[in-house]
């Protein structure tokens, strides 16, 4: 079995566990959506389209640590885990198909959440959206590794948060930069390196994360 | 084979598992017993590659892939039904006629039936048969089993005397468990901890 066909082998089922278990995703939609309107209460009058960005980014982020959250529970109850760590496939694989599952939901969550933000907030343009996409690249990848190192702990509630969003800054920076700033093209080639390195981080890291 | 050499476990100044030599021939059936908290499952993720240890050498004469685990945990996914699992693990583990296969040891261990139920559906007795299924899907060369008889009622019981029987001598059985005199007649080697 070649390394992307375990790729393959894990993400569909992941994604068959959620379409069967029905937790991660409407949670995140749910997430997502009360954020938003949450904020469009919250916005004074008159507060411009970059504070409704910057506050889009703070839903992003919100809801891909909620998803995040989640995404090793099922490796953790019945300590799936063990059996996926013993397989001959390359262990970086468990960790791409995870980032892979974690990507789908994040994009299924913002497929209903950016028009709604762009209805009640402000327009998003290619640049925007393609600052979204790569940003949610760079949080899946790394935030797979580090829900991994958190729940291998007691507390991984708690650490989870602690252990993304320092690394989430970068993503949020770019992210706000590729939708505000008048030549887009330097936040979105920032979050492109973010992705490269980080996610090549990520990749060879996974292996020292499940072995004891 | 398996060879260790004042193989011993910490967890920070806890002592999981104390000093152990152990020598195993390819084909031997090894049986470990002890009282609770003596080491018996840190031993097995020792040898089934899962945990390092904290001082000593071990060697195991079996590729990542060709060792099959039975743990307490079934390593199974709840939200999957048992043919699902099985076909996963099948993938993971590059079996050949993975369904095939699978078919084979869902009959054997009589959840053939069950094949198309969720995991969490399951009663524990079913759920150990189906990680016995799991840890002999690959047909590994060896077969490390923490408890195996545990929530099995007699008849899964012995289903799985008939298993090892036909296993022993032709794969490396290393064994835990709390009722040796079952295990006894197969074993070749024992190792009580403390």
């Amino acid at each position: 079995m070649t390394y992307l066909a375990a790729v393959a082998a894990l993400t569909q089922k992941d994604l068959r566990v959620e379409l069967r278990a029905r937790e991660t995703l409407p949670a995140l939609l749910l997430f997502v959506l009360s954020t938003l309107v949450v904020f469009h209460f919250a916005l004074p009058e008159g507060a411009g389209e970059g504070a409704a960005y910057g506050l889009l980014w703070v839903a992003i982020v919100f809801t891909a640590l909620l998803g995040l959250a989640r995404a090793w529970v099922p490796e953790q109850e019945h300590r799936v885990l063990d059996g996926l760590v013993l397989a001959p496939c390359d262990r970086s694989a468990i960790w791409l198909g995870k980032t892979l599952a974690v990507l789908a939901f994040l994009l299924a969550a913002q497929a209903v959440a950016l028009p709604a933000f762009a209805l009640f907030f402000a327009p998003l343009d290619g640049a925007a959206l393609a600052g979204v996409l790569l940003a949610d690249l760079g949080i899946c990848a790394v935030g797979s590794l580090m829900s991994a190192m958190a729940a291998a702990g007691r507390a991984r509630e708690l650490l989870l948060p602690l252990l993304v969003l320092p690394l989430a800054i970068p993503l949020v920076v770019g992210g706000v930069g590729s939708a505000v700033a008048p030549e887009p093209d330097r936040h979105l080639l920032f979050l492109v390196l973010y992705d490269g390195l980080f996610g090549v981080l990520s990749w060879a890291s996974f292996e020292y994360v499940v072995t004891e | 084979m398996i060879r260790a050499r004042g193989l011993e476990k910490r967890y920070g100044r806890r002592v999981a598992l104390a000093p152990v030599d152990l020598d195993l021939p390819r084909g031997a059936a090894l049986l470990v017993t002890g009282p609770n908290g003596s080491g018996k499952t840190t031993l097995l993720r020792l040898v089934a590659g899962l945990t390092a240890p904290t001082r000593g050498t071990l060697e195991v004469d079996a590729e990542r892939g060709r060792i099959g685990y039975l743990a307490h945990e079934p390593l199974l996914y709840r939200e999957l039904t048992a043919l699902e699992n099985l076909e996963l693990y099948g993938r993971l583990y590059r079996v050949r006629e993975r369904r095939e296969r699978a078919g084979m040891l869902l009959e054997r261990f009589g959840l053939w039936e069950a094949r198309n139920e969720r995991v969490a559906a399951y009663s524990r007795g079913m759920t150990q048969r189906l990680a016995l299924c799991r840890a002999l899907l690959h047909d590994p060369d060896l077969l490390v089993l923490d408890e195996p008889y545990s929530a099995l009622d007699e008849e899964g019981a012995a289903l799985l005397d008939g298993v090892l029987a036909a296993l022993a001598g032709a794969r490396t059985l290393v064994v835990s468990t709390h009722d040796p005199g079952r295990l006894r007649p197969l074993a070749t080697a024992g190792l009580a901890l403390a």
